[in-house]
């Protein structure tokens, strides 16, 4: 073939997200169009079942590997090695607080087992800022260096969490480079400015994480690059985000803590997709649980609660996510002589296809209704023998919670969109209260995986300015610019980068009109 | 954990457990403003650690002639969050006190219950090995410095000591609490936007005449009743009611709500529809920084200084005027205020016109039983 036509041919993506019970994986062509989709079980060890989806998604779709440009991985590593405890590495932590913060030392709110696998190097040095950037006192170099000596040997990473590090972060960069200095320039520091917001123990928190996670996120790296070769496929390599935006290979190996939680926001991202919406609510039915998340601007609406990882409070970003105890293979339950028919909050999970009633099991469940209720054809469906009045009564409870749930996670009074995806969506009916109109996507079962591969990097900052010494207009221009520059350094194309969210908020209780910035900026690969 | 509070169920100390049911019942208590207790409470906690736990002394335990001491934060709560206090921070007031009138204090205690400064003085009683005092002078919180109960008695605010991270120290004289008011919050700037502060060093005879007694044991019992209603799954709004001789306003969902910065303050005011059994009923909730009247069709249903709470229908867990979102299922409930605050000059310092709503001032409980309200 000559290679003029060769450079004609189409290219594609690969998205994969690893979730608890399934692990799905779309193929993408150049114009975001889904070409094929797959799922499979997660398996024990999560790479087997990366390796496998992305066989079946290749010789399904009998796309040539090598015209795949982009791979895309969203996936539970992380969560799953700080919910267990497992494969974390030793961190140390300079916090450059004292004299100030000393009332509360770092790790105060952590329990013992993680304690334990993070390591015992955290020490409180001098220095920090005060909120309008001014120095509270001077870096004490002699005892950084000391501290830092201490960890020689014992330590995988450094973490460094300074005093208003948002607003200066020139005193965190100076121990980086310490740290370099006496740990070795192979060292991995995390700095806490580029981690997360104001509220300095759970910023310091999520910084420890992230640096405790580096040899996770190694392992999931590697081995996703090591099965895209084993196939031949040579493509960039992406991993997602908990904001629903990606960030290149080289960029999460330094940043793992950002992938936690990444599922539901690229649900949202790939409904948003699927559907063209870019305002919406995304619902999302498994087997288990509905997972509802509010699609704002092409974004997940992020939550304004301090989030525990792992019984860990940290403040970095999360999907702002409402979970009911409704899915696919919810149990249904008719009670007695009186009738009461109750829904959940158990589920048979994955073994729907085997427990079902309609499937000739013997546990009723919501699938079952649905299909009585004819709102889904499923060929060889055994319907005769379920109770119409019971059915009846459980599609009322399941339509009444979902209604509520819906109506909890919306802003204001008005009946919005909703965009439902996910393999329980055939439960919902074709009307609901508070509903302008339902929107039942294409691939809505693979919403998730198709989320990953979409090509979206951001890049966002959140800093005080004081409008004493600046104007409104010069602040806000600053920070987007800040932001524009951390989405080209996360690997977005600079000419496409819009920004995506910004806001401020006048400081209360606080002098010289101090306001505080967020801008987001997001930009296509 | 040993229990230390095994004398007759009364709280005797402050161990790790009564630190956690306090900062609970703290917030309840805290109407919706007066900070998130979180930093107090992991300060406390840490000082419990190493120091043991913290004697609890009750109002009528006092000798006359002893002096107690308020310790509290003053400052934006943001940056208490990013800026953390040192350990030093928190005594140092108390030794330019000691200093300035020539003898020991006996005891500190918490200036408001509610909110993030109920906890704050656990950590001097700690590393001083003094007792809290079970009392406070707001009974719930407020915004403003001369909102205690020791202003409407009429007792001197001063001396007042404030301190740094740094181991800056100052002692100020102000002729009242507006006075205090501007002076401290202005310091407070220039320390970086939070401070320590000691005011209204009292006897004990004060205390006993012009303080909020209780108010540490009553956010215990609050805390404790939501803690254990949730690990028994029960909805713990009727025990609730029933500790803080309260009403039930209203059960509904929020509609609408409207938010703004004003002076430092954030004010704003939020409207719920009734569910269920109440469908059909709208209630108005005012706020400023503080949830601080209730309205239902032009009429009612709670004024300051009488608290007025929103709790989470499943979970009984207070919410806050920062955390309320469109849709939360609430129960308003409204508690009567000490009494000093419906006092003449009570209602002047904390009533609704202060707030700048022109209505009468009417006691919950002849609100409850349908007796005036009408605006």
């Amino acid at each position: 073939m000559p290679w003029t036509m060769m450079n004609n041919e189409e290219t594609y993506r690969i998205g994969i997200d690893v979730g608890g019970t399934n692990t799905d994986a779309a193929l993408l062509d150049s114009k975001l169009d889904t070409i094929h989709t797959v799922k499979v079980h997660t398996t024990r060890d999560v790479n087997e079942g990366i390796v496998e989806s992305i066989r079946r998604l290749l010789a399904e779709s009998g796309v040539n590997p090598a015209r795949v440009q982009y791979a895309m991985l969203g996936t539970t590593h992380c969560t799953n090695a700080i919910v267990e405890r497992k494969h974390l590495g030793k961190v140390g932590l300079i916090r450059i607080g004292a004299p100030a913060t000393t009332s509360v030392p770092p790790l105060a709110d952590w329990d013992d087992t993680l304690k334990a696998a993070v390591g015992p190097h955290a020490y409180v040095a001098r220095g920090g800022y005060e909120y309008d950037g001014r120095t509270i006192v001077e870096l004490d170099e002699a005892e950084i260096k000391d501290y830092l000596a201490r960890m020689k040997g014992e330590v995988e990473a450094v973490a460094v969490c300074g005093v208003f590090s948002p607003v200066n972060a020139s005193q965190e960069k100076r121990v980086a480079e310490l740290a370099k200095e006496i740990l070795g320039e192979g060292m991995p520091v995390t700095l806490s400015h580029e981690i997360g917001s104001i509220g300095i123990l759970e910023r310091e928190n999520a910084s420890l994480l992230n640096g405790a996670l580096l040899n996770v996120i190694a392992g999931v790296v590697r081995g996703f690059e090591q099965a895209l070769q084993s196939f031949g496929i040579d493509a960039g390599v992406y991993i997602c985000q908990n904001d629903g935006t990606l960030m290149r290979s080289e960029y999460a190996l330094r940043y793992p803590i950002l992938t936690i939680a990444c599922g539901p926001t690229n649900s949202i991202r790939g409904a948003a997709h699927l559907s063209g919406l870019n305002n919406a609510l995304v619902v999302d039915i498994g087997g288990t649980t509905t997972d509802i998340g509010v699609l704002a601007q092409g974004f997940p609406r992020q939550s304004s609660a301090a989030v525990e990882i792992g019984g860990v409070r940290t403040n970095f970003r999360m999907p702002d996510i409402l979970s009911i105890g409704i899915g696919g293979g919810t149990i249904v339950r008719a009670g007695g002589a009186g009738e009461t028919v109750t829904v959940g909050p158990d589920s048979v999970g994955y073994e729907l296809l085997k427990r079902g009633r309609i499937f000739g099991g013997d546990t009723l469940t919501a699938t079952d209704v649905a299909v009585k209720l004819g709102r889904y054809e499923w060929d060889g469906a055994r319907t005769e023998g379920l109770d119409a009045s019971v059915c009846r009564q459980a599609d009322e409870i399941i339509t009444r919670d979902i209604e509520d749930a819906i109506d909890r996670m919306k802003t204001s009074a008005e009946d919005v969109d909703v965009i439902l995806v996910g393999g329980g969506s055939i439960l919902v009916p074709d009307k609901l209260q508070g509903v302008a109109r339902i929107v039942r996507p294409d691939h809505y079962d693979a919403a998730n995986a198709i989320g990953a591969a979409l090509g979206e990097v951001s890049g966002e900052t959140e800093r005080i300015y004081s409008l004493d010494e600046m104007t409104y207009e010069e602040a806000m221009a600053d920070a987007k610019n800040h932001a524009v520059e951390q989405a080209v350094l996360a690997g977005a194309d600079r000419a496409t980068v819009q920004i995506v969210l910004s806001e401020d908020i006048p400081l209360a209780y606080m002098p010289g009109n101090a306001l505080l910035v967020k801008v987001k900026a997001a930009g296509r690969l | 954990m040993a229990n230390n509070n095994t004398d007759q169920n009364k709280l005797t100390a402050l161990d790790e457990q009564a630190v956690q049911y306090i900062a609970v019942g703290a917030a309840v208590l805290g109407t919706g403003g007066g900070g998130d207790p979180h930093i107090g409470k992991l300060m406390a906690l840490e000082a419990i650690r190493k120091y043991g736990p913290v004697r609890l002394v009750r109002p009528e335990e006092l000798e006359d002639d002893s002096l107690v001491v308020p310790l509290s934060m003053i400052g934006a709560p943001t940056v208490m969050n990013e800026k953390i206090p040192s350990i030093e921070q928190m005594t140092q007031p108390l030794d330019l006190i000691e200093k300035e009138l020539g003898r020991k204090v006996s005891a500190v205690m918490p200036i408001e219950v509610g909110g993030g400064n109920s906890l704050v003085p656990v950590i001097a009683a700690a590393e001083r090995g003094i007792p809290i005092l079970d009392a406070d002078a707001m009974g719930r919180a407020f915004p403003e410095s001369q909102m205690v109960t020791f202003y409407l008695d009429g007792i001197d605010c001063s001396p007042i000591t404030m301190a740094d991270e740094r181991g800056n120290g100052v002692l100020m004289h102000a002729i009242d609490g507006v006075w205090e008011e501007r002076m401290a919050r202005a310091l407070t700037i220039q320390m970086g936007g939070s401070a320590s502060i000691c005011d209204y060093p009292v006897s004990g005879a004060q205390v006993k005449k012009s303080a909020v007694p209780h108010t540490l044991t009553l956010a215990y019992e609050i805390g404790k009743t939501l803690f254990e209603s949730k690990e028994q799954k029960q909805n713990p709004i009727e025990a609730l009611l029933k500790q803080l001789h309260g009403y039930a306003l209203f059960n509904g969902k929020a509609v609408d709500i409207r938010r703004r910065t004003e002076g430092g303050f954030t004010r704003g005011e939020a409207v719920f529809e009734g569910t269920d059994a109440e469908k059909g009923r709208t209630m108005r909730l005012y706020f400023q920084n503080e949830f601080l009247l209730a309205t239902e069709d032009g009429r009612s249903l709670a004024v300051t200084p009488d608290l007025i709470s929103l709790l989470d229908q499943d979970t009984g867990m207070p919410i806050t005027t920062e955390n309320l979102k469109y849709g939360a299922r609430v129960t308003a409930v409204g508690f009567p205020c000490d009494p000093r605050w419906r006092t003449p000059k009570g209602l002047e310092t904390v009533g609704p016109k202060y707030f700048g709503y022109d209505i009468p001032y009417v006691p919950i409980e002849e609100l409850a039983a349908g007796k005036g309200g009408n605006l």
